[in-house]
């Protein structure tokens, strides 16, 4: 494994994961943004190497620029620079379904090993350990981008085993089964945590963990994750942020 | 008040009744809360409660024991946390249980599109593999006469009532909201009756790119309520709260103080 050498920067893990999340998308891409940690990524990416982006909030913001983080999907922040408005039903029927979106930028509570994604209950439906806000946008966001990024922070109550509740569909049971069930995007490309980068392998779509962020190690990732992970023969070494992506960053959040 | 509108109590009166389907709507932007206070004020019991995004509105109804039944697809305080009384309800059934039936936004869209347009239900792609379908037996499947294709089913969204807030109403009745709209259009044409609070009463509309106007034959009530979409916001007339999204996970917290801000704040 190869490392950069660069200025020492002190910044944390969760800085990491979004700036190497923002750094996937690019410029000139039409992006479905859920909110929290996808929407912080997908505007720092639009503040240095994708001006172009164009960022799509389901509460029917297309070409979204805000100048503060939106604390909601439907903010006013989100509606006064856009593009154009549309209703709810339009957004999802005709950009979504109807196959205009490139990259479908997402979170959840919980994932698997064929990124399955939870963000409804944990523990029984019916008697639940957590009651989580439940699907939203999520679904049909997976079933229908181009492709899909997901970003979470590693750990076992995360990564798990087995979904108790599969909100939104990734690679289903992996293999083709995704295209079995009529999907037509290609589902999830890439999974950005805190500890490194996760992507499908290309036959069984299982997730292989292709890179660890600078002095994280393998085991580490293993350790936080549920099941028995695939690991790249030649795992990389994530680029640390630069002093302008952190920069920027954390103007961002201060805004 | 011009001819033709009516208080916002004497509107919920008219159209809420113990036992109904009532939708409020409002994308984040444009939230009936203060329809909702009303509603909790005359007391109304076993409504089934439709929102895609059931919030602090729904929380505040649920808490209240206004609802015995909820239809959603997204429940939460939006970059906050959970909702606690509408955890509470479920969890442990108090103030009484709440039965839960639950879509993804874009099936909750198409079911309110499908309501506004006169159809028995809608189509979209999407849901299949998830375990939503398990959970409701209002998902189904249906076979595209055409193409063979396997679609997912869901049916039409026809409420008894359907509430909306928005920013302006001429002296005719006619209703104009901008901005974020969401499916409050579809509510409004979708609903058996229809109730829309407005910020203000203006002469004239201004032509506006994303204008949304509902024309006062297809609405049975306007009531003037400035500022009735507080804490959410009204686009050009006041800003999200967003303090109040976060005060409001301590208050919701504890069925105590939950019902000392209520009896401070809605029932006063």
């Amino acid at each position: 494994m190869t490392q950069l050498v660069e200025p020492v920067v002190e910044y944390t893990s969760d800085e990491m994961m979004t700036v190497q999340a923002a750094r996937a998308l690019a410029n000139g891409t039409v992006c479905f943004v859920g909110i929290g940690l996808p929407s912080t990524a997908a505007n720092l990416a639009r503040r240095l190497h994708a001006p172009e982006c164009v960022l799509v909030y389901e509460s029917g913001c297309i070409g979204a620029k805000p100048e503060v983080l939106p604390k909601s999907i439907g903010d006013g922040v989100l509606a006064e620079h856009a593009d154009v408005l549309v209703s709810v039903p339009e957004m999802f029927a005709y950009w979504l379904q109807g196959g205009r979106i490139d990259v479908g930028f997402l979170g959840a509570a919980q994932i698997d090993r064929f990124a399955n994604l939870n963000t409804t209950v944990i523990g029984d439906y019916d008697n639940p350990t957590v009651r989580l806000p439940g699907a939203g946008g999520a679904p049909e966001i997976a079933a229908n981008c181009g492709e899909v990024i997901i970003t979470l922070r590693h750990g076992t109550k995360a990564f798990v085993e087995r979904l108790d509740f599969v909100s939104s569909v990734g690679h289903g049971e992996g293999g083709d089964h995704r295209s079995r069930l009529g999907l037509r995007g290609r589902g999830p490309t890439a999974v950005i945590t805190d500890l490194g980068v996760l992507r499908p392998d290309t036959v069984t779509n299982e997730l292989t963990l292709v890179s660890v962020h600078p002095d994280v190690g393998v085991d580490q990732v293993r350790d936080a994750t549920g099941w028995a992970l695939r690991v790249a023969d030649d795992v990389e070494v994530t680029a640390p942020p630069t002093p302008v992506e952190l920069d920027v960053l954390r103007r961002l959040q201060s805004a | 008040m011009p001819a033709g509108f009516v208080t916002l109590d004497d509107a919920i009166a008219t159209h809420v009744h113990d036992g109904d389907e009532v939708a409020l709507e409002g994308f984040t932007h444009l939230i009936p809360f203060a329809a909702a206070h009303e509603i909790i004020r005359q007391g109304r019991r076993d409504l089934t409660l439709v929102r895609m995004t059931p919030d602090i509105v729904y929380d505040q109804m649920i808490g209240a024991g206004c609802a015995s039944k909820l239809v959603f697809s997204w429940g939460g305080n939006p970059g906050v946390g959970s909702l606690h009384r509408m955890r509470d309800a479920v969890q442990n059934g108090w103030p009484q249980p709440l039965e839960m039936e639950e879509y993804s936004h874009a099936a909750m869209a198409m079911r309110w599109q499908a309501g506004a347009s006169g159809l028995p239900f809608a189509t979209l792609r999407g849901s299949a593999g998830t375990s939503l379908e398990h959970h409701n037996d209002n998902i189904r499947t249906v076979t595209c006469p055409f193409t063979g294709e396997q679609l997912t089913a869901v049916p039409a969204l026809n409420p008894d009532v359907g509430i909306i807030h928005a920013q302006q109403s001429d002296r005719d009745g006619n209703v104009m909201m901008w901005g974020i709209t969401g499916v409050q259009k579809e509510c409004v044409l979708a609903s058996t009756r229809s109730i829309v609070t407005v910020e203000e009463v203006v002469e004239s509309f201004t032509p506006r790119s994303n204008g949304v106007v509902l024309p006062s034959w297809c609405i049975d009530s306007v009531a003037v309520v400035p500022g009735g979409s507080h804490p959410s916001y009204a686009h050009d007339y006041s800003d999200r709260d967003n303090a109040f999204y976060s005060a409001w996970d301590p208050i919701a917290r504890e069925r105590d103080s939950f019902n000392e801000w209520m009896e401070a704040h809605v029932m006063a």
